[in-house]
């Protein structure tokens, strides 16, 4: 399986997805220059974490206008895997690919952590091989990852299960205390309507090494690798 | 040449002294004209000459097997095998970040990275080593806040994580903080790129932001004390762009990939004149430049400004002949710009034009390294003699010496840092093998299999009161902690933050320190590979604490020997190399229960240190060590109850007995050097007594871990509390006093 990740100037984790991908994984993967109308045939396109454009301007709101982003909208359009973490997750939201938008951490500042998610959906490429309830610890890195919909949209988005994450103590509580950045309703990830595109605020690239602290991310890869094996 | 006036006024304005504007007027054979004025004051000022540390910097040790490059470039580089090269770096951005925490700190963080990349190197972490004044004060807490800010700020965003480094509150830094960044990267050892100007005709290349004016005199100032005016000073701290930093990252390393690239340099500190001036003295040649084509973002800017502007987010690239357009498509792909603004010459000398006609003209070595060399009288201080005499029999005992352990863990200088480190992105590239919070962080190697082990150290009330004590514990203090992390102690770079070199005591506490230092790292075996002097770093005629930092760096073979400062599992032994001394000087004991900065600091024996450090490395090579933590702050009492703290939730407790003859304040909060903490399976027990018999060294078992308590039991005291005491202390002692 072939995961092409995209490069805007100032994305950073890249090349960790790429180590995951190819020394984890030994699957294949590719760079996609955020320039180049072109996804060189990828099954399953990831847009990294990092500072896309500097993020000066609301975060994503630039790279959404990047040539690449049509050539991922389209891919999406047609069912392609699309999976965004961090600045990711920020720039599907600005691109309008996923619902909602990302606010500054109620703390007011950046926060580098690990946290506990809770899988709120099994029902998505990404998660299959996860368990509905299941707790898995990831670490977190970012200014801005407070999700924020409209009531309206948000009751729609969880009646049509695309609410894939949450926020949580180790025992699977979602709480106050175990939020880190005042998530409404304690929203670690969202996917679309078509269920094809995720995005979240954990980066599971660094959950994937047992040398790193957890092997939770794995599950991820492993869940996109199984749709990919079954289409 | 146009005409100028030189006047004493303007020469004392530029911080120069009559003597030095005569050598400059001997070098030239005729006045200076203003540009070229400005141009040599930058050059000469201390921060960039070095003129008043020189003689003493000159009798470090600087090499070794490992070292590839030691003082003199943009930053020292280490063999590190399997083809790899480690290059790092620290610098000082104290002035900077009093005037503007912020920005002073972002722009730190940016500068040090430019000296890391430029040798060719990916950035792969940053460090910082801190000191502030008491939280207490509002000024303080704004300063630090900021500090920690910038550093998040820019650090996040450019895309190099903050693993590591170290913070320290004391009543002098109230008067200057300390803002000292080091930055680690990684290179392939035949990609190696060094600032020296090669090949004459070569282009010279402006790369990254447009100049403006800021920063102008950014150099001179760092070279001055501060008084209450310094405020006022802020249009000479930069802006920082993390941004544009990361673009110039990406594109210098593509470049770097090929061959189309001689030479790189950061213009920081005096900017074009320092880049140019350094680049052609290295390599022997000269450089010509036209400022009609350096880019700029202001209009009406002199050749004297643009020499001397601190813009940040550029550099000085030579592109070997014919390669100026694959340099300029790939400056072009990610968006920057890159101007040939002059060549490479063969006659020594910096040439500046504008718009053809001559405005500069000096001999490049003669800037580079031809500032005059100071021997500045020392004295020792007065109150050295006896001013700081510490009389233990004046020091009554605690009545409770479990409030006196929370009272310690509750200091900001011991109090969990947590909330200063998670605003950092201390994950990203995979490496953070031991993370922030322990000893030393650990951090693998591309291929996977070997780590290094990294260190940053300092002690400024050490220093204070022994200045050539504490500069030798720094140096063996950061070693402690990387053998504690699993990994051999290979080299160091330093940071020496000191007053005004003018003052004979602080010339003395300078040199008694870079004594301290070399007679450390020779015994050690950790070369200097280079560092960075911060002088006059006073306000209004009081100076900080003494305060060299150390950064050190240790390799590990085996990344399975990464090891941490926690307890971990429940029946496990509790053991202590080396030997506790009635030592109370100097300690934070003393500040924190009673505010006295007094006494001789802890004795080292360097050879008993070297010991030690054998015995540890060989217990955690050999696979018997769950967990290693250095006994320095607070003493054994406080190592211990770190210990226990490991992850939030994952706390262990510990029941133990100490024994010992001594003062029991003395044997549990007492800074005695060359110790270190060990956990172990006691089947495991017989093995690590070989060990240390076999170096000569003192091993004492105290006790097991378990149990949710904290309970340490010695003659006549005893610690019994429940962890979650210990937590509630340690855990918000920092943020408490932050007010949140």
């Amino acid at each position: 399986m072939k995961f092409g990740i995209v490069v805007f100037p100032g994305s950073w984790s890249q090349q960790d997805f790429y180590h995951v991908i190819v020394n984890v994984l030994k699957e294949e993967a590719c760079y996609l220059w955020h320039k180049e109308a072109d996804l060189k045939g990828s099954d399953c396109v990831i847009l990294p974490g990092g500072f896309a454009h500097g993020d000066y301007l609301r975060t994503g709101a630039i790279a959404r206008f990047s040539p690449i982003m049509g050539e991922v909208a389209r891919f999406a359009e047609k069912g392609g895997l699309v999976l965004g973490s961090c600045n990711g997750f920020q720039i599907l939201t600005e691109a309008g690919l996923l619902p909602g938008a990302l606010l500054r951490n109620d703390c007011l500042h950046y926060r580098c952590k690990w946290v506990h998610l809770r899988v709120e959906s099994q029902d998505t490429p990404f998660t299959g091989r996860m368990q509905r309830g299941q707790v898995v610890r990831m670490p977190i890195s970012h200014g801005e990852g407070r999700y924020y919909i409209d009531r309206e949209t948000f009751k729609r988005l969880a009646d049509n299960d695309q609410v894939v994450f949450r926020y949580c103590d180790e025992r699977g509580n979602p709480t106050k205390e175990a939020n880190p950045n005042g998530s409404l309703d304690h929203v670690a990830g969202v996917c679309n309507e078509r269920r094809n595109v995720l995005g979240l605020m954990p980066p599971p690239e660094r959950a994937a090494e047992a040398i790193l602290g957890s092997e939770d991310g794995r599950l991820m890869f492993a869940s996109i690798l199984e749709t990919f094996a079954r289409a | 040449m146009t005409l100028s006036i030189i006047t004493p006024e303007l020469v004392e304005s530029h911080g120069l002294t009559a003597e030095e504007y005569d050598r400059i007027r001997s070098i030239l054979g005729r006045e200076p004209n203003l540009t070229e004025l400005g141009i040599f004051a930058a050059m000469w000022s201390e921060h960039c000459s070095y003129k008043s540390s020189k003689v003493h910097l000159a009798t470090l040790p600087t090499t070794g097997p490992r070292v590839l490059q030691g003082p003199g470039e943009n930053a020292g580089v280490l063999d590190i095998g399997e083809g790899l090269a480690l290059v790092f770096k620290m610098e000082s951005h104290n002035h900077p970040s009093f005037i503007e925490p912020y920005q002073g700190a972002a722009t730190g963080v940016g500068g040090i990275i430019r000296d890391i990349f430029t040798m060719g190197a990916r950035p792969i972490a940053l460090f910082d080593s801190l000191r502030f004044g008491p939280l207490t004060d509002p000024k303080n807490r704004y300063l630090f806040g900021g500090v920690v800010a910038g550093i998040a700020g820019y650090g996040n965003a450019v895309g190099v994580p903050t693993v590591g480094g170290e913070v320290f509150f004391a009543d002098p830094y109230s008067a200057n903080p300390l803002v000292n960044v080091m930055c680690v990267g990684i290179a392939r050892k035949d990609r190696l790129f060094f600032a020296r100007a090669g090949g004459v005709g070569n282009p010279v290349i402006y790369v990254g932001a447009k100049t403006g004016r800021d920063g102008i005199h950014g150099a001179t100032m760092a070279s001055e004390s501060f008084d209450e005016g310094s405020e006022q000073r802020r249009p000479t701290v930069q802006v920082g762009d993390p941004f544009r930093e990361k673009l110039l990252i990406e594109a210098c390393l593509e470049l770097m990939e090929g061959d189309d690239l001689v030479a790189v340099q950061d213009m920081g500190a005096a900017g074009l004149t320092c880049s140019t001036a350094e680049m052609a003295s290295r390599g022997g040649t000269g450089i010509e430049i036209d400022l009609a084509l350096v880019p700029r973002r202001e209009a009406g800017m002199t050749p004297y400004e643009l020499m001397l502007s601190e813009s940040q987010e550029r550099m000085l690239v030579v592109a070997r002949m014919g390669s100026e357009r694959r340099v300029k498509e790939v400056f072009e792909k990610w968006d920057l710009d890159a101007v040939a603004i002059g060549r490479v010459t063969d006659d020594g000398l910096l040439r500046v034009l504008d718009h053809g006609k001559v405005v500069a003209e000096t001999p490049a070595t003669a800037l580079a390294d031809g500032a005059p060399v100071y021997r500045r009288p020392m004295v020792p201080p007065e109150e050295s003699a006896d001013g700081h005499r510490l009389d233990l029999s004046t020091v009554p005992l605690p009545d409770d010496y479990s409030g006196t352990l929370l009272d310690l863990l509750r200091s900001p200088n011991i109090a969990c840092k947590e909330a200063i480190w998670e605003r950092y992105d201390h994950m990203l590239f995979l490496n953070t093998v031991v993370p922030p919070g322990s000893d030393a962080v650990v951090l693998r190697l591309p291929g996977g299999r070997r780590a290094i082990a990294v260190s940053t150290d300092g002690n400024g009330r050490y220093c204070a009161l022994n200045p050539y004590r504490g500069a030798v514990i720094a140096v063996a203090e950061a070693a402690r902690n990387v053998v504690c992390a699993g990994g051999e102690p290979l080299a160091i770079t330093n940071c020496l933050n000191f007053g005004s070199p003018e003052r004979p005591t602080v010339m003395w506490q300078f040199a008694e320190a870079v004594r301290g230092i070399g007679d450390a790292c020779r015994a050690l075996q950790t070369p200097v590979t280079g560092g960075n002097v911060s002088l006059y770093n006073e306000s209004s005629g009081s100076a900080i604490f003494p305060t060299p930092i150390i950064g050190m760096i240790g390799l590990l073979d085996d990344v399975g020997h990464a090891t941490g400062q926690w307890f971990t599992t429940e029946g496990n032994l509790v053991a202590v190399l080396g030997e506790t001394l009635e030592e109370l000087g100097a300690s934070e004991y003393l500040a924190v229960r009673l505010g006295l900065v007094r006494g001789e600091p802890p004795s080292i024996d360097l050879a008993r240190e070297r010991a030690v450090q054998a015995a540890c490395l060989e217990a955690i090579r050999r696979g018997i060590v769950h967990a290693a933590h250095d006994c320095s702050d607070g003493g054994l009492a406080v190592a211990l109850a770190e210990s226990c703290m490991g992850r939030a939730g994952s706390s262990i407790g510990v029941d133990l007995e100490l024994g010992g003859t001594i003062r029991p304040d003395a044997l549990l909060f007492g800074e005695s050097q060359s110790r270190i903490l060990l956990s172990l399976k006691e089947s495991d027990w017989p093995m690590l007594q070989k060990i240390a018999a076999s170096h000569e060294v003192p091993l004492q078992r105290l006790g097991r871990v378990g149990g949710t308590r904290f309970r340490l039991q010695g003659p006549t005291f005893v610690i019994d509390l429940p962890l979650a005491d210990l937590e509630e202390a340690w855990r918000n002692g920092l943020a408490s006093v932050l007010g949140r």
